[in-house]
């Protein structure tokens, strides 16, 4: 996989990049293991922020072939650099197809093309649903959050989804003030009486860990460890009585390859222009 | 008929107050100047419409042109909130804003019911979510053949619909590319409409993909860079600076009012602002 990367990538002075890795930041570490999640020929309706980040490493890594969509209509993309925007005009220019905002939405999404949705929110609960629209009551919040865009229909109708978020008391809580996009709704199957064409989340992706959804319950376990982060960790950082799994892993270490590109693209991103 | 006149002519004559009035573009060829134009003549109490409201309608909420926003998601894109919505929605500042929220493919499915005379559309959509309980303008309806439950969405039919587009040609017809959004549905959902353009041309360049007949459209106004700090495909990037350096001017009230004064209220036209703003316009090679 070393060798491929470095190919791909076309990156010259590679070991001498890799020799100068320090180690992973929370959000690096996050970014990469939520890269993982995309294997080749995945078909993925990639959000802004971490998704999309994770989305392009991963297309630059593992997953050459993997099928990027983002909701602005831009079909098979392959930004050079990260977009700063959904709408960037380098996601058309690199698209096999640009299709009109009707268009993705119905043809593509609605119609079941796509088999993972990533996403992001600023609150998930113990069944991943999210909450993008308000902190506070909904007629007087006491944060007002840009809401739903894309993500009601991505989570009701990609064949499954991915969620990245940062796992804080704050992001983690045991109830939602307002139910932007449905995840295992009341948990244990009550997802399928919504009719949802979609399956929801399978896999949560935070700086600390990965959590699944529970096979019979569907409340989202902690299935794996981040390097140097611990089960207390996990459970003060959750609003919720966290459940681990009985067969609880590490996960892999971002390779210096993972690192470096990462480390490239956010350089490149942070420019704002090619 | 598409009538070929100014920017100020057609918003004077198009926009009332009170209006439903929606600017589209997808991050792609917002109706920037526009929106300015709105502003500066002095609109009020305007409905406003827009999938994305970002930077646009943070001014024109800021500067109290509108009482209402119907829309799917309202931040800065890639740098974070819209100062002056959140101001509005929180406490009310400069007026109350009521807001009938949606999901963006609640908002296309609103578009093309509008654009084809439908009173609603069918999709599915926004189940499990807290969105129907707020927004009126989400309701379920059964399949007439199987029976099965759908989702609802009244139609959009703004008074006014606003774009920005690439080319115009001499009969008026408009030609763009690049991300369309819901510039299409936008136009032939409104009883009236105004599109700005980057040029006026003898006869469309090859990359037009959509083409607007010039009798859909009401107004035509050629303002170059007229989605500035947005971008149009072919002429300009989008100016990223701008929107990272919104976010200090949206978010300080007393801030914000000397911009709109400075580089609005005090200005003629756009042009005026774009010599003000401190960005680079990179050609299409």
């Amino acid at each position: 996989m070393t060798t491929d990367s470095a190919e791909l990538t076309g990156l010259t002075g590679l070991t001498e990049l890799t020799e100068r890795t320090t180690a992973p930041t929370a959000d690096e570490m996050m970014t990469v293991v939520a890269s993982r999640a995309l294997n080749n020929h995945d078909v993925v309706f990639v959000g802004i922020g971490i998704p999309s980040t994770a989305a392009n490493l991963a297309r630059r890594t593992h997953a050459p072939e993997v099928v990027l969509i983002y909701e602005s209509g831009t079909i098979g993309t392959k930004p050079s650099r990260p977009p700063a925007s959904i709408g960037d005009g380098e996601l058309a220019d690199t698209a096999v197809s640009v299709v009109s905002g009707p268009e993705i939405f119905a043809y593509w999404l609605q119609a079941g093309r796509i088999n993972i949705g990533f996403l992001g929110a600023a609150q998930l609960d113990r069944f991943g649903n999210l909450n993008t629209t308000v902190v506070g009551d909904y007629d007087h919040p006491t944060t007002r959050l840009p809401g739903a865009g894309g993500a009601p229909e991505i989570a009701l109708g990609a064949q499954h989804t991915v969620i990245v978020l940062r796992q804080n008391p704050r992001a983690f809580v045991d109830h939602l003030d307002f139910v932007t996009s449905v995840g295992h709704h009341r948990g244990s199957g009550s997802r399928r009486e919504l009719g949802a064409t979609g399956s929801g989340p399978s896999l949560v992706i935070t700086d600390i860990g990965v959590l699944r959804p529970d096979s019979d319950t569907d409340e989202l376990t902690l299935v794996s460890l981040h390097p140097g982060r611990t089960v207390d960790e996990a459970i003060a950082a959750t609003g919720w009585p966290l459940t681990i799994a009985a067969d609880l892993s590490v996960t892999e270490a971002p390779s210096s390859v993972e690192l470096s590109l990462l480390r490239e693209m956010s350089a490149m991103g942070e420019s704002g222009r090619p | 008929m598409a009538q070929i006149t100014s920017l100020s002519e057609a918003v004077a004559e198009l926009v009332h107050d009170g209006d439903t009035v929606a600017l589209e573009g997808f991050t792609h060829l917002i109706p920037m100047a526009a929106g300015h134009e709105i502003i500066r003549q002095g609109r009020r109490n305007l409905r406003l419409v827009r999938m994305t409201p970002d930077i646009v309608y943070d001014q024109m909420i800021g500067a109290g042109t509108a009482t209402g926003l119907v829309f799917s998601w309202g931040g800065n894109p890639g740098v974070g909130s819209l100062h002056r919505f959140r101001d509005a929605v929180e406490h009310a500042y400069p007026q109350p804003l009521a807001i009938e929220e949606h999901s963006h493919a609640g908002m296309t499915v609103r578009y093309v019911a509008g654009a084809s005379g439908l009173p609603f559309g069918v999709m599915r959509g926004y189940v499990g979510t807290d969105l129907p309980a707020h927004t009126d303008t989400i309701t379920t309806v059964q399949c007439p053949f199987t029976g099965e439950p759908l989702t609802a969405v009244s139609a959009l039919n703004p008074d006014v619909g606003i774009i920005h587009a690439q080319q115009v040609d001499r009969e008026g017809n408009i030609g763009f590319w690049g991300i369309q959004g819901v510039q299409k549905e936008t136009v032939l959902a409104s009883r009236r409409s105004i599109v700005t353009v980057e040029e006026m041309v003898d006869s469309f360049d090859s990359r037009v993909r959509v083409v607007l007949p010039a009798w859909v459209v009401s107004a035509v106004a050629v303002v170059p860079r007229g989605a500035h700090p947005s971008y149009a495909h072919s002429y300009y990037q989008r100016d990223n600076a701008y929107y990272r350096e919104w976010d200090a001017v949206g978010r300080d009230r007393d801030v914000f009012a000397d911009w709109i004064r400075t580089h609005i209220l005090e200005t003629t036209d756009f042009s005026e602002h774009l010599r003000m703003v401190d960005s680079v316009l990179v050609e299409a090679s």
